[in-house]
């Protein structure tokens, strides 16, 4: 144990570039999601063309392919990027892509005529999609974006193969420095599993909150 | 301008197309394994003893919470000091299988509650026994709703055996990386990889459609 006690800077350094990587990459899904689910149910078809594409090549192609290819390719086309960058774009492009099926079938779940109504009370089509579908869909989103944030997080584990110091990459490190192999694994995985509780938690409240603001109790 | 160059790329497709069948392989039997392990844990789950289901619960949301990436690396490091030396191939398969197999328990669940509870009352109206109820009737009813989950369990699985790479499997992506560092070409073989991904994924995908579609008439 006092290996770890020792290793604890570095195990620190490696959680938080974890955190903040999951962070950013969450943020740019998130974005993504949105784009890509609302530009599937475009009145206009060459945007829905855009986004299906973009999310069938974004969900058939292995994450860590993905990774590679921005990492050892993309040079080849003059597009150097910093390895921290590489990580959040393929990561929160790969999991936009898995947020776009979910924004998009929250959307399409909302009763029908919720936008007949809104179309009655003669709201525009993005009056009624901004201020009566969304604020609808938001709570059902919430359960699979949490899901998905998981998986976000897990994945971020990958990124070590590309040289971020992340937590996995510390752990590989202190294995082969101190020729110990319990230890630092078992300290990543709880590390992960730890950051995963908080961001479960986090997504409790926020449904909590949306429920609420909806005048639904929670459940 | 783009720097692909074809002959290139037809020149080490062949290779590549040999290790895919790699990465079929270890796709194929770590699902079977996960499979396997999805139905011990479900019934560890559903077990009579609050001693049995909480365990089992706590260690399959553990699993589910962590990477396969570092689940593999524990594997691969800690069970050799333990005197249990596998090949990385067995090594990654039960990783997978073991990561994935707390997913499938929880489609099994699923799957079992969906199942209306008066079934389970008419079967014992019936004078079933409860194992010949779940047999003949519980599992008739459960299966066919899960069969499309399971498939793209299935696919997402085949999307995670790249990972196998960093424990020395040379599968698909591995053999890519060996091609690209020979010549310092990385432009061909990784995209090749990312092709043959999305060719695969795409067929797998429509044929798990089709089969929903048939599940569902």
């Amino acid at each position: 144990m006092s290996l770890i006690y020792e290793a604890r800077w570095v195990f620190l350094e490696g959680i938080l570039t974890t955190i903040k990587i999951t962070i950013a990459a969450s943020l740019l899904a998130f974005a993504m999601a949105f784009l890509a689910g609302l530009g599937r149910l475009s009145p206009f078809a060459p945007l829905r063309w855009l986004a299906l594409v973009y999310i069938e090549v974004f969900r058939g192609v292995a994450l860590l392919v993905q990774l590679f290819w921005m990492f050892f390719v993309l040079p080849f086309f003059g597009i150097v990027l910093d390895p921290i960058v590489t990580a959040v774009l393929a990561l929160g492009l790969c999991n936009g892509a898995y947020g776009a099926e979910i924004v998009r079938g929250a959307i399409k779940s909302v009763p029908h005529g919720q936008s007949e109504a809104a179309c009655a009370l003669n709201y525009s089509r993005q009056q009624a999609l901004w201020k009566i579908l969304i604020p609808q869909a938001i709570p059902m989103m919430l359960p699979p974006f949490g899901n998905l944030a998981i998986e976000l997080l897990k994945a971020t584990a990958l990124v070590s193969l590309i040289t971020v110091h992340d937590l996995s990459f510390q752990a590989l490190t202190l294995q082969q420095t101190t020729m110990r192999t319990i230890e630092p694994f078992t300290v990543v995985l709880a590390g992960y599993f730890l950051i995963a509780i908080v961001i479960t938690g986090l997504f409790r409240l926020a449904e909590r909150q949306t429920n609420a603001r909806l005048g639904r109790g929670a459940r | 301008m783009i720097p692909f160059d074809f002959d290139y790329a037809r020149s080490i497709l062949p290779l590549l197309l040999e290790a895919s069948l790699v990465t079929i392989a270890a796709t194929v039997v770590s699902f079977a394994a996960a499979l396997a392990g999805g139905l011990v844990l479900v019934l560890g789950m559903r077990a009579p003893f609050a001693a049995v289901r909480w365990p089992v619960w706590a260690v399959v949301q553990f699993i589910r919470s962590t990477p396969l990436l570092v689940q593999l690396y524990f594997l691969f490091f800690v069970l050799p000091g333990f005197g249990i030396s596998l090949s990385p191939f067995v090594t990654g398969v039960a990783g997978m299988g073991i990561h994935y197999s707390c997913y499938i328990a929880e489609v099994y669940r699923a799957g079992l509650e969906s199942v209306h509870k008066g079934q389970w009352e008419a079967a014992t109206a019936l004078n079933y026994r409860k194992s010949a109820a779940m047999v003949q009737i519980i599992l008739p009813q459960a299966i066919p709703p899960i069969i499309p989950v399971l498939a793209n369990y299935m696919i997402a699985m085949f999307k995670d055996t790249p990972i196998l790479a960093s424990i020395t499997v040379i599968e698909l992506m591995q053999t890519a990386n060996i091609i690209a560092s020979e010549k310092f070409l990385y432009v061909e073989p990784m995209t090749l990889v990312g092709l043959i991904f999305l060719a695969m994924s795409l067929v797998a995908s429509a044929c798990v459609r089709l089969l929903q579609g048939r599940l569902a008439r």
